[in-house]
C-alpha cells in the first residue's frame, strides 16, 4: 500500500528535507492519505481509542512518578499525599488509575471485535500476534503498577501472582526469588517494580508502532471481510477516518471523566486502602477486574492432572488461556474472515463472549460450592471454543455468500 | 567470496566459529550480573537466622514473627490438638507426614511453621477451617492441628523451617 502518496514537496525547505529525511512524505502516507476500506464501522475505532489510553497512561504516569517514593514503608503514603496534597493530584491519580480500567475495557472490545471479523486470519497473522503480544505486556504493566500504592491488596496481589511461577518444577523456587529479590515480597520487589512500570509502557509503544506497520502492509480488515479490490472501496484516512476516530475518543471519554470525577475508588477494593501487611491476608482478595476471567480459569483447576497436581494444573491453564490466542490464525481455517457471512459460526461466537463475561464474574466470587462448578464449566467452552469448536467449523460450514466487493455491499446496503 | 566457495572445512570458518563462540561467552558474562542483581542481597541473607523466646506464649496461643522476610507461625498446642493430628491415618494425608515428623522430640507442644500456604502464598488463619487447625481463605485450602493439608488446591503441607530448640524456650530459626 506504500507509494500512494501525492506528496509533490513543493517549497525548497521541505525538498531539502525530502531528500534527506522524509519524515512528511511517510506522515502524508500513513496519516492522510491511506487508503482505508470505506465500510469500517465504530468498532474499529478502539485501535485509535488504545492508542490514547496509551498516551494519558504515560502522561499521566510521568507527573505521578515525580511525586511517589518506590519504598516500603512510604509508598503507601506516598501515594496519599499524592491524592491530598498535590495540586490537582487527586484528578491525576484518579486519571491513572481509572484510565487503566479504561484501556482494558477498550482492548477487550479490541479484541473480541478481532475475534468477530476474522481479523486475525492471513494476511494479518503478525499483526494478530504484534497484538497478542502488547495485551500480554500491559497486562505485565498493570500489574507491576497495582503493586506501587503498597496497600493490602497490592502486596497480596504481588505475592499470589509472583508464587504462580513457583509452580514450575524444579527451576520454581529460584525463579520466584529472582523476581522477588527476597524470600518474600519486600522492598526489593516493590523497587524492581517501580522501575519495569515505568519501563514497559515504552516498549509497548515501541510494539504499536510494530503493529501498525504490520497492518499498513496488508491494510485493514474491515466488516464484510472481503479485501480492497479497487480505489472505489476506499477512503482516505484523513479527514473521514481522523474523524470519525476523534468522534469516537470523545464518547469514549464521557465514561472515563465520569469514573474519575465522580467515583474514581468504584473500580478498585478498598482493602487497598489499607498499607501493606506481610502478616495478615485479607479474607477476601481479588484481582482488579480485568484479570479475573483468568483468575477463574487459574481457580477452576483445583484437581490433580495425572502427574500434574492442582497447583501447576492451573498454572499450565492460566498461561494456555492467553497462550492459545497467538494459535488462532492458525485453528480457525475458515476462508470466511467476517463473521456476519458465517451461520454456524455466530452463535458459537457470542456464546463464547457470554461465556468470558460468565468468567469475570466467577472470578470475583469465593471458590466454594456452584462458583467451581461453573468456572469449570466456563473454562472448558473457553479452551474448547479455540481447539474443538474453531478448527471443526471451519471444515463443516457452508458459509453465506460474500459480496464481489466492498463498494457492492455498501451500495446494496444503502439501497434496502 | 560466494564464487571461492567450497564444502570443504577452511581455517577461515575455524575461525569464524572461535571468534562465534568467545563471543557468545563474553555476551552471558556480561548479562549474568545483570540478571544476578535480581536475587536476594547480602543485606537480605544476613537476616536468614534469629532467635525467639517462647516463655510468654500460654498454651493455646498463637504468634506470627516474622524470618527472612517470611511469617512464621509459632503455636503453642493443646493436648486436645495434638490428640487429634496423631489420631488421623497417613492414608487420609494428601501430603502424608506423621505429627512426630512436623515437630521436635520433646517439644510435641510446638508447631513451628511458615505462614504462608502452599498453593499461592496467603497467610492462612488460624483456628478455622474444617479440620481446626488453619483455614486459607484465598482459594480454600483447609490443615489439619499439625498444619497438614486437608482440602482446598494447596499442594503440600505448611512448610517447616529449619529450626532447633537451644533450650525449653528458646528457639533458634534458620
Ligand atoms: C500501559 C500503561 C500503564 C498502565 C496500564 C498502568 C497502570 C497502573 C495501575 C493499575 C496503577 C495503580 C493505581 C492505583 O491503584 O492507585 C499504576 C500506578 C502507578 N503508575 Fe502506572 N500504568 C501505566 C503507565 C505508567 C507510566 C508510563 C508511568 C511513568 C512512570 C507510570 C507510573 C505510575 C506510578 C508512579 C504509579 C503509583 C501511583 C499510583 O498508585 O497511582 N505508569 N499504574
Ligand atoms: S493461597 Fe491459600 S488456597 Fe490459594
Amino acid at each position: 500500500m506504500a507509494g500512494n502518496s501525492t506528496y509533490n514537496p513543493t517549497n525548497p525547505v521541505e525538498k531539502w528535507l525530502d531528500d534527506r529525511l522524509p519524515l512528511v512524505r511517510f506522515s502524508k502516507e500513513h496519516l492522510m492519505d491511506f487508503p482505508t476500506p470505506k465500510n469500517l464501522n465504530y468498532w474499529w475505532t478502539f485501535g485509535a481509542i488504545l492508542v490514547m489510553c496509551l498516551g494519558i497512561q504515560i502522561v499521566t504516569g510521568i507527573v505521578l512518578a515525580m511525586h511517589y517514593t518506590p519504598e516500603a514503608t512510604m509508598a503507601f503514603n506516598s501515594v496519599e499525599h499524592i491524592r491530598r496534597d498535590v495540586n490537582f493530584g487527586r484528578i491525576i491519580q484518579g486519571t491513572h488509575a481509572v484510565g487503566a480500567s479504561m484501556f482494558f475495557a477498550a482492548v477487550y472490545i479490541h479484541i473480541f471485535r478481532g475475534l468477530y471479523y476474522g481479523s486475525y486470519k492471513e494476511p494479518r497473522e503478525v499483526l494478530w500476534i504484534l497484538g497478542v503480544i502488547m495485551f500480554v505486556l500491559m497486562m505485565a504493566t498493570a500489574f507491576m503498577g497495582y503493586v506501587l500504592p503498597w496497600g493490602q491488596m497490592s502486596f497480596w496481589a504481588a505475592t499470589v501472582i509472583t508464587n504462580i511461577f513457583a509452580a514450575i518444577p524444579i527451576v520454581g523456587e529460584p525463579i520466584l526469588q529472582l523476581l522477588r529479590g527476597g524470600f518474600a515480597v519486600d522492598n526489593a520487589t516493590l523497587n524492581r517494580f517501580f522501575s519495569l512500570h515505568y519501563l514497559l509502557p515504552f516498549v509497548l509503544a515501541a510494539v504499536v508502532a510494530l503493529h501498525i506497520w504490520a497492518l499498513h502492509v496488508p491494510g485493514n480488515n474491515n466488516p464484510v471481510g472481503v479485501e480492497v479490490k479497487s480505489e472505489r472501496d476506499t477512503l482516505a484516512f484523513h479527514p473521514y477516518y481522523t474523524m470519525k476516530d476523534m468522534f469516537a475518543m470523545v464518547v469514549f471519554l464521557i465514561p472515563f471523566a465520569w469514573f474519575v470525577f465522580f467515583a474514581p475508588d468504584i473500580l478498585g477494593h478498598p482493602d487497598n486502602y489499607i498499607m501493606a501487611d506481610p502478616q495478615v491476608t485479607p479474607p477476601h482478595i481479588v484481582p482488579e477486574w480485568y484479570f479475573l476471567p483468568f483468575y477463574a480459569i487459574l481457580r477452576a483447576i483445583d484437581f490433580n492432572i495425572l502427574f500434574i497436581d492442582s497447583k501447576l494444573g492451573g498454572v499450565i491453564f492460566f498461561a494456555g488461556s492467553i497462550l492459545v490466542l497467538f494459535f488462532v490464525p492458525w485453528l480457525d481455517r475458515s476462508k470466511v474472515r467476517s463473521g456476519s457471512f458465517r451461520p454456524l459460526f455466530k452463535p458459537f461466537y457470542w456464546v463464547f463472549v457470554l461465556n468470558f463475561i460468565m468468567l469475570t464474574y466467577l472470578g470475583a466470587q469465593a471458590a466454594e460450592g456452584i462458583y467451581v462448578v461453573l468456572s469449570k464449566i466456563g473454562t472448558a467452552y473457553y479452551f474448547a471454543y479455540f481447539l474443538i469448536i474453531l478448527p471443526v467449523l471451519s471444515r463443516i460450514e457452508t458459509p453465506a455468500p460474500l459480496p464481489t466487493s466492498i463498494s457492492e455491499s455498501v451500495l446494496s446496503k444503502s439501497a434496502s | 567470496m560466494a564464487s571461492e566457495a567450497t564444502t570443504e572445512t577452511t581455517k577461515r570458518d575455524f575461525l569464524f566459529v572461535a571468534t562465534g563462540a568467545v563471543g557468545a561467552v563474553a555476551v552471558a558474562g556480561a548479562v549474568w550480573p545483570l540478571i544476578d542483581q535480581m536475587n536476594p542481597d547480602a543485606s537480605v541473607l544476613a537476616l536468614a537466622s534469629i532467635e525467639y523466646d517462647l516463655s510468654s506464649i500460654e498454651v493455646g496461643q498463637s504468634v506470627t514473627i516474622k524470618w527472612r522476610g517470611l511469617p512464621v507461625f509459632i503455636r503453642h498446642r493443646t493436648q486436645a490438638e495434638i490428640d487429634e493430628a496423631r489420631a488421623v491415618p497417613l492414608s487420609e494425608l494428601k501430603d502424608p507426614a506423621t505429627d512426630e515428623e512436623r515437630t521436635k522430640p520433646g517439644h510435641e507442644q510446638w508447631l513451628i511453621m511458615i505462614a504462608n500456604c502452599t498453593h499461592l502464598g496467603c497467610v492462612p488463619v488460624g483456628e478455622a477451617g474444617d479440620f481446626d487447625g488453619w483455614f486459607c481463605p484465598c482459594h480454600g485450602s483447609h490443615y489439619d492441628t499439625a498444619g497438614r493439608i486437608r482440602r482446598g488446591p494447596a499442594p503440600a503441607n505448611l512448610v517447616l523451617p529449619d529450626y532447633e530448640f537451644v533450650s525449653d524456650t528458646l528457639v533458634q530459626i534458620g
